[in-house]
């Protein structure tokens, strides 16, 4: 095997787990491989699977987002208040994503211009926004839209079949793919993360790059805030705690690196769908849900330990 | 004591560094280590110290055969290496980096007062009882922080001390300090080995030297019976003309025109000129201002005073992109840590400048990415399997070259060199001094810094002198010497 072909696999090793993982629940649970289930995961892991997308550009950065369950919330809790007050749906959802952008900015120029660590400019965010949600909500949930077009967002299907946020993953998982690869803004963000100094001194604009960054992964929560509220008729301010954990989880699962600069969008596409597929048939089979996280847990650490291994 | 190795080899895949050298040095002698970059100067040594381990050869103290497959088995044999980056932890205290993984201990806990009075006791021992061993190690100057280190070998009995580059970033005064000490602990039976290209200090200092030259063993001299020029001869190998291709520049007009300049303290009254086709080097010691001159220019330094005119229209070059966008290009002078992202393939470093060229509305056109590459490689003839190989698995000379690359694509106005032949073979070094004089023949204006002073005079048109931040004086290449480049540099007249 040469070196390349090696990493090659290497590359693929969370793709072969995934359906190694898919064939033994096949085998266990007549119930796993059935064109509803699969739906029935692909919808689930698909709020995950969003903030993840951004999460690995902030990752490949280096940095790392622990506000993306905050942002969620307020920007679910914002386009829940802006329907109840009269405004149009449309209006309000595309508020909700504004206001991710403009939560995403301000950890980006912290970060960037501030010159704040990521993990604790984004702890700050995270409380100052959770906050926010809880003031805004006055800390209860706000139920209850009367709009078609809202409900479809999250809960509607194309072809009778295939669940709306299932697509709205596959098309960003489909344009993130392209912007690492095919554009500039990706190569500069691959090289900021890889050695920011000589990113900057061969004239990438890192300040601008770091602050983009954040921005989309503001962008992608409030995506998946709107999508999450829609599915429940329900903006809940406590939406979204913890959900950083499992962005993270699903790209370090997918193989990026945590040190910056190497990294892909497959791979985290593929680490949601495999915490996605674990819950499942976890539940599928009757595991408590004590044990389920046990063994999450030691999925994820085995799947970075191989890595590690593989890589020496 | 005397410590022998005999054929030692070594190779980083498929480069060999070492081959079968000889090398002994004697408790009670100041033995220098010399050779150009990449003679494997540093490789052999740390092959004594355990950091390598050798493909072939032995080691042997005083004619019994040893062993040295880690740090701890030199240790263990009374070796130590003062590494050129001191490795002090900056936050912890000195006793505690004395100490540091050997502290005494009374019940289980650290016995302050007894690691205070033995830090004070060896830290007597180098000269250095002046300074607090509670003070944290970063604040204290290169040259105490050395002598900490320098200390810290003796407390782990260090029967042979091998210093390398000790002097690079010291002052006149530290340096004499360094050489007091070294004196006496050569007195009472240490063995020195000292690795230095700055040969007025091994005539000062050191007993014998040896002599490396693309990684083999060319011969070992007393100094008292050997010469400045011999030495060279055994380093270069060969007459110097032939190092360096022949330049015939044909002068334009004047491209970058600089007055005044100064930044945040560095550097102050800067002012010259340099035409197209023009190489100007920068010469002078450590420290005496010549990179920071670089990226002031270039915009990484804020410049506080002074103008930069580019073909007669001045530049604000607020930050390397402003640089980049009027035509300056940049090699800067630690291509690891400013001038490649190693985790990227040689594509991606070589198109990382200009990357624009090639893209339509923000999206990469690969094909005229991938064939702009191939020409890159092809002209500087960069020594790559695939373009698709990641940048760190090349040689030194030929990452240098993918350096030069990033800069090519679109060739610059003004380029500006720090080192640019550093930690670069003699081959290597000669394809570079090509390239450089083909982009001058075409017009790009050149600003050299470079620390050997051959390479200066022989690649510049005129040589900037700096000494501690001022510009000494501009000398003539042609008319110059070496003797009058040094006595600006260090402040004489």
């Amino acid at each position: 095997m040469t070196p390349q072909q090696k990493a090659t696999l290497q590359k693929l090793g969370p793709f072969i787990a995934l359906l190694a993982v898919c064939l033994g629940l096949a085998f266990m649970s007549p119930d796993f491989l059935t064109v509803g289930n699969v739906m029935n995961v692909m919808r689930q892991v698909s709020i995950n699977a969003l903030i993840a997308f951004g999460m690995t550009l902030v990752i490949l950065l280096g940095g790392i987002d622990l506000s993306v369950g905050s942002m969620l919330a307020v920007s679910s809790v914002l386009a829940a208040m802006l329907m109840k007050a009269g405004y149009d749906p449309v209006l309000a959802t595309l508020a909700a994503v504004v206001a991710g952008a403009l939560m995403g900015a301000v950890n980006g120029l912290v970060v960037a211009k501030g010159k704040v660590a990521p993990f604790i400019a984004t702890l700050g965010m995270m409380t100052v926004l959770r906050g926010t949600s809880l003031v805004l909500s006055n800390g209860s949930p706000i139920t209850g839209f009367s709009s078609e077009f809202f409900s479809t967002l999250g809960g509607g299907y194309v072809f009778d079949l295939i669940p709306i946020p299932v697509v709205w993953m596959l098309a960003m998982f489909a344009l993130f793919w392209f912007v690492l690869k095919k554009t500039v803004f990706g190569r500069h963000v691959y090289a900021t993360g890889g050695n920011a100094e000589a990113a900057r001194l061969s004239g990438v604009k890192t300040d601008r790059v770091q602050i983009a960054v954040y921005t989309l992964c503001g962008v992608m929560s409030a995506m998946a805030g709107v999508i999450l509220t829609s599915r429940l008729n329900s903006a809940q301010p406590t939406a979204g705690v913890g959900y950083e954990l499992d962005a993270i989880a699903a790209v370090v699962l997918g193989g990026t690196s945590l040190a910056g600069g190497r990294g892909w969008i497959f791979g985290t596409l593929v680490g949601a769908l495999l915490i996605g597929v674990l819950n499942n048939g976890l539940n599928l089979m009757g595991v408590s849900s004590f044990y389920q996280q046990v063994i999450k847990g030691v999925v994820i650490l085995l799947a970075v330990l191989l890595d590690r291994a593989g890589k020496k | 004591m005397r410590i022998t190795m005999q054929g030692i080899s070594k190779a980083f895949g498929p480069v060999r560094v070492l081959e079968g050298v000889d090398f002994a040095v004697a408790g009670g002698e100041i033995h220098a280590l010399m050779g150009e970059n990449g003679a494997g100067k540093s490789t052999l040594m740390k092959i004594l110290c355990g950091v390598y381990a050798a493909d072939a050869g032995s080691i042997s103290i005083d004619g019994g055969p040893v062993t040295v497959r880690s740090t701890r088995d030199a240790e263990a044999l009374g070796i130590a290496m003062i590494h050129q980056e001191l490795n002090l932890i900056p936050q912890l205290s000195v006793m505690e980096n004395l100490f540091l993984g050997r502290e005494p201990r009374r019940f289980g806990v650290i016995a302050g007062a007894r690691m205070r009075a033995d830090a004070i006791t060896w830290l007597a021992k180098v000269g250095a009882g002046q300074i607090d061993p509670a003070r944290e190690a970063g604040t204290l100057s290169i040259g105490q922080q050395q002598l900490v280190e320098i200390a810290k070998a003796l407390s782990l009995n260090a029967r042979m001390l091998i210093m390398d580059e000790p002097t690079a970033a010291l002052t006149d005064r530290e340096i004499h300090t360094l050489f007091e000490i070294m004196t006496d602990l050569k007195s009472r039976g240490v063995a020195i080995v000292y690795v230095s290209h700055r040969i007025e200090e091994i005539f000062r200092i050191c007993d014998r030297i040896s002599v490396l030259r693309d990684g083999q063993f060319v011969g070992e001299r007393a100094v008292r019976d050997t010469s400045f020029d011999e030495i060279v001869k055994l380093m270069v190998g060969r007459e110097l003309g032939e190092r360096f291709p022949g330049r015939d520049a044909a002068l334009g007009a004047v491209r970058l025109r600089v007055e005044d300049l100064a930044d945040a303290g560095n550097v102050s009254h800067i002012g010259f000129e340099v035409r197209a086709g023009e190489v100007l080097g920068i010469a002078g010691l450590m420290g005496a201002g010549r990179s920071e001159i670089l990226r002031t220019l270039f915009g990484v330094n804020r410049r506080t005073a002074g103008r930069i005119m580019l073909d007669d229209a001045a530049l604000s070059n607020a930050s390397p992109s402003d640089a980049i966008a009027a035509g300056i290009g940049f090699v800067t002078e630690d291509r690891k840590s400013q001038g490649l992202v190693l985790g990227l393939s040689v594509r991606e470093n070589a198109t990382l400048v200009h990357l624009n060229e090639y893209a339509r509305a923000g999206i990469v056109d690969a094909r005229a990415e991938s064939a702009a590459v191939q020409r890159l490689i092809d002209e500087l003839r960069i020594r790559t399997r695939d373009a698709e190989l990641d940048v760190k698995s090349l040689s030194g000379g030929n990452q240098q070259k993918v350096v030069f690359a990033k800069w090519l694509a679109k060739p610059p106005k003004v380029l500006l060199l720090d080192e640019p032949t550093r930690g670069v073979d003699v081959g290597g070094k000669a394809e570079i001094y090509h390239i450089i004089n083909r982009l001058a023949a075409a017009g790009t204006a050149i600003v050299m810094v470079s620390s050997e002073l051959p390479e200066v005079l022989a690649m510049s048109d005129r040589i900037l002198v700096m000494h501690q931040g001022r510009q000494a004086a501009i000398f003539d290449a042609k008319t110059t010497t070496q003797e009058e480049i040094m006595t600006a540099a260090t402040g004489g007249r």
